[in-house]
Formats: C-alpha cells, structure tokens, sequence
C-alpha cells in the first residue's frame, strides 16, 4: 500500500493514542503509585502523583496482617490447577473432533458453548447444596473443579481452532509411513500443537485467576484466592487506600503481565474462532 | 476417511469432556427446576412441597422484580453503548500509524485484565469515594460540590466502572476486525471523491458488522450476569439491584430456595435467547 503518510498526521495520531492510553490506563497507574505512599499522603489534597516518600511499609503490612501468601497460594493453585485438568481433558476432545470430524462434530461443539452461557446465579443454590454435601465447601478442590468446568468450553473451542490449523496431510502421511494413533500424537502432533496448547493455558489461566463469582461465592476463610481477599477489603480496611492500593497491586500485576502476552489468543479465545 | 475404528476411538477420547459438561449442565439446572415449583425454606421450615407455579407468579409480581429489569437494561445497554462506541473510536485510533502503537496497545487492554473485585474497590474508594476520592479532589478544585457517586449516581457509577473494564475487550476484537479491512477499497473510494463520513459509513461500518454483533453478543452474556462489581460497591442498593443480583439475594441472603430458582430460571431462559442468537453467527463461522 502505498500512501503517503505525512509526519505530521502521525504526530497528531500518536499525541491522541497516547493521551487515550494513558487515561485508560490511569486507575491502574494510581492504584500502584498510591501503593507506595503513606496513608496520609495516599489521600493528600491536592493528590500527589510522584513526589512523595516512597515507601515500601504497606506491602509488609498487608502481608503480616492477612496471611496474603495463603490467598496467594490459593489463586495459583485454582486457577493451575483448574486450567491444568481442563487442558487434560479437553486435549483428546479438541483433537478428535478436529481430526475425525462427523456429522455431529459442530452440534457438539455448540453444545458445548451454550453450556458456557448458562448464568452462574442460576444454578448457584444447587451448586450450594452439592457442595455442602460432598465436604467441599470452602475447599481448594471444589472451587479447582468448578472453575475448571466453567472453563471447559473455552479450552475445547481453543484448542479445537488451532488443531484445525493444522495440515491433515501431515497425519495421513504419518498414517502411511505405519505411525500408530499413540505415535502419531505423541511424535506429530503434539509439537505441532505446543504453541497452540501454550497460548490456551495462558488465557484460560488468567480467565480463572480473575473468576468472582463462584470463588465469592463459595469460599469463606480457608479456601478463599486473592478475589475474595480482596473483597474483604471492602470495608472497613477499604479506608486505608495505601494498603489497599498495595493488596490490589499484589493481586493484580502478576496476570497483568501475563495478560500482555496474551492479547492475540484474546480474541481468539473469547469469541470462540469468531473473529481472527 | 475415517475408519470405523478411528470413529470410536474419537468418540471415546471425547467422552470425559462431554460427560463432565452434560452433568455440570443437567445435574443443577434439574435441581433448580425441582426447586422452583415447590416452597423451599431451609431456614423456615425446610421443604413444604410442591407449589405448581405459585414462585414463577410471585417472583414477577414481587415488587423488586420490574425495577431490578430495568436497571439490567440500563446497565447492560449503557455498558454496550459506550464499549461499542468508543471501541470503533479507538480501533481506528489504534489502526493508524503513529509512534509506540504497540505500547499504546498495552495501555488499553489493561483494565481486562484486572479482576472485578480488584477494580470494583479501587474505583469505588480511591476514585468515588466522595471525601477522600479522586474525583471528589477534582471537583473541589474547580469549586463544585463533590458527588456521592455511587448512592447518588449508583446505576452510572457502575455502568462506568463495568464499561471501563469491558472496554479493552471491545476495542481489542474490534481492532483486529479493522486490519483485515482491505486498504484499497478505502483508497479507491477515497480517490472517487468520498468523504472521510461517508467512508466511515458504507464501508468500514458495514466491514465491522459482523464483529460489533459478537461484540454485543458475548458482552450481554457476560454483563446479564455481573457480580462483583455490585455486591462490592453497592450490595444492591441504591436501585443497583439487577436481575441476576436479585436472584443473589433471594437464593443466599433470603434464603427463599423457591422463589430464587424460579427466578434462576428466567434468567437461564433470558440467557439462552442471547446465546441462540451467537451460536448461530459462531456456526456459520464453522462452516467456512
């Protein structure tokens, strides 16, 4: 394409963006610069945006106070855990119905979607009660096993989309050349659909990690992941915005950076193969 | 062509996968649909047997029920709105050449990635908080009275902070349906004497339609069922309390199993109307 680009189009272009960019992304901004004041300087007026005495007093106290590091332990090992199982489980799925497609391969596949539709509200008492009865309330597994089935479609759909990338003839002619099915997963396929595999645990990782309505839901002081920790910030702790500011800071950098990885598999992902 | 063989083998490896969602999905929506025609109280008597359709009746006419309709229209359409809007706006923005789009990019996908109970708390205190807010700073300072966002502004506080987080994702989709637009489309109608409105309209608008409809599509799913962002800031009041919010408060904090899976199942039969009409746009996709 070639058309003439003037500098001084693009100045204006690249002064909008960036004024854009850094309105939406200003919250974040402020949360993480007030983390580092003191309370008293975290609700000065006039605000003060970088000249203040850093300090890094709130992270200890968050921590020493709320035994952070066991809500972070349960956000890892909920969200690991539940993309883990689910990648599992969805891996053949995903590979049987891109390789040996049939009649209902798309009825399946839509199925599969709606059940992602269902709202969550809707069948929260149920949900309650097969907790209650199974000893799984408040417990790291239940909440593993729900948010994994919740995820479910998203994981089969993703993974369905780049298996179907693919080339079949790859597979035929590892069929010809004897490859048993064991075989021609394990040496064909699989480096094939590393990348693919990758980019699905990422997102679905993060996707879980951020999940509050089950993990709100049902959880209470045991089991709870930093969505919940954070939430009993709510009041009255939510007074002292510097150590807010540095528990929310804590809950949130770690999947901000993966999520910058992750932008493309985004939309993949969300819109089930809808929009590439 | 498959073989026999082959055929059961995947019919088998898909087996965990499907099993797993048909019970996830039949098991507690059977129990939701048992429980809503009978009188359930586990704290007033327990179960008192079946009602007919006695909850589906009371939870309509109850008085919360159209007020918490509308503040769900409100929400998810001001949210759609402003996500659909300004996530065109941006998409363009971002398509155009400019220095440190990528930074820039990073910028504005950010807030999707920050968890609900996380940004309904920040936005709630550090921003709306109407003593030591940011807001309430800003307002000082050009002299005018600080607003009580979220109890005298509760339904546009919320629809900023829901908007706020949805926004990346709409801009994000969209942007990516923006480059594959193809340049010379553009270029010749641009050369044919078109304006930059009337390019706008008869050929990126409709290039975009397909993308704005999954847009809107997913978004109302997601947004019929929003959460955290309520029970953090306003717990339902303030006339906060949606449709799904509702259902919340009659199933866990009233404890009226009854009444509250009566509702469960409006809200799955709401839900489904939207997603039949995105099943369908994702099918034909599968066909191609």
């Amino acid at each position: 394409m070639a058309r003439s680009i003037t500098t001084q189009r693009k100045t204006i272009n690249t002064v909008l963006a960036w004024a854009i960019g850094l309105l939406i992304f200003f919250p974040i901004l402020w949360t993480i610069l007030t983390s580092f004041k003191t309370e008293a300087q975290a609700i000065n007026d006039p605000p003060i945006f970088l000249f203040f005495d850093w300090t890094l007093e709130n992270y200890s106290v968050v921590q020493e106070r709320s035994n952070y590091a066991r809500f972070l332990w349960n956000s890892i090992f909920i969200a690991g855990g539940s993309t883990l199982l689910g990648v599992i489980i969805a891996i053949p799925a995903a590979w049987s119905m891109a390789f040996v497609p049939s009649k209902r391969t798309k009825d399946i596949l839509l199925w599969m979607l709606s059940t992602k539709m269902l709202p969550a509200v809707g069948v929260l008492y149920p949900i309650y009660l097969l907790f209650i009865k199974f000893g799984l309330l408040d417990s790291v597994l239940g909440l593993t096993i729900v948010i994994m089935l919740i995820n479910l479609p998203i994981i089969v759909w993703m993974l369905y989309t780049y298996f179907r990338e693919i080339p079949v003839d790859i597979l035929e002619a590892a069929r010809m050349d004897g490859a048993s099915l064991k075989s021609e997963i394990l040496y064909v396929l699989t480096p094939m659909a590393v990348p693919g595999i990758a980019s699905t645990l990422l997102l679905n990782f993060i996707l879980a990690w951020n999940e509050a309505f089950w993990t709100l839901n049902l959880t209470a002081a045991k089991a709870g992941p930093l969505t919940a920790f954070i939430a009993s910030y709510s009041s009255p702790e939510g007074l002292f915005y510097a150590k807010l500011s540095a528990a929310s800071t804590m809950a949130i950098l770690p999947i901000l950076i993966l999520g910058w990885f992750s932008q493309k598999q985004l939309v993949r992902g969300l819109t089930f193969g809808a929009v590439k | 062509m498959a073989t026999q063989n082959s055929r059961s083998a995947a019919r088998l490896m898909m087996a965990p996968a499907v099993i797993l969602l048909l019970g996830w999905m039949l098991v507690p929506l059977t129990m939701t649909l048992w429980f809503s025609f009978r009188k359930y109280l586990p704290l007033r008597g327990g179960d008192q047997g079946w009602v007919g359709f006695d909850n589906y009746v009371r939870f309509v006419s109850s008085s919360s029920f159209w007020p918490s309709v509308q503040t769900t229209l409100i929400i998810v359409g001001g949210v759609l709105i402003i996500t659909v809007v300004f996530g065109i706006l941006l998409a363009l923005l971002l398509d155009q050449p400019m220095w440190g789009q990528g930074v820039v990019r990073i910028l504005v996908i950010a807030p999707f990635f920050v968890m609900p109970t996380v940004s309904a708390l920040v936005w709630k205190n550090i921003f709306m908080d109407p003593v030591n807010g940011l807001f309430a700073h800003l307002w000082k300072f050009f002299g005018a009275t600080p607003v009580e966002w979220l109890s005298q502004a509760s339904v546009q506080s919320i629809i900023m902070i829901v908007s706020w987080q949805w926004l990346p994702f709409a801009t994000l989709i969209l942007l990516t349906a923006v480059q594959s637009l193809d340049g010379e489309r553009l270029e010749a109608s641009e050369m044919d004497g078109a304006n930059p409105l009337q390019r706008f309209g008869y050929i990126v608008l409709p290039h975009l339609a397909r993308a704005i409809t999954i847009v809107v599509l997913i978004q109302t799913i997601f947004l019929l069922s929003i959460f955290a962002e309520i029970f953090v800031t306003t717990g339902g009041a303030f006339g906060t309390k949606t449709l799904s919010y509702l259902i919340f408060q009659r199933v866990l904090e009233s404890q009226n199993i009854g009444l509250g899976s009566a509702g469960g199942i409006y809200a799955v039969i709401l839900a489904n109307i939207v997603a039949i009409f995105l099943m369908r746009i994702v099918g034909k996709n599968l066909d191609a």
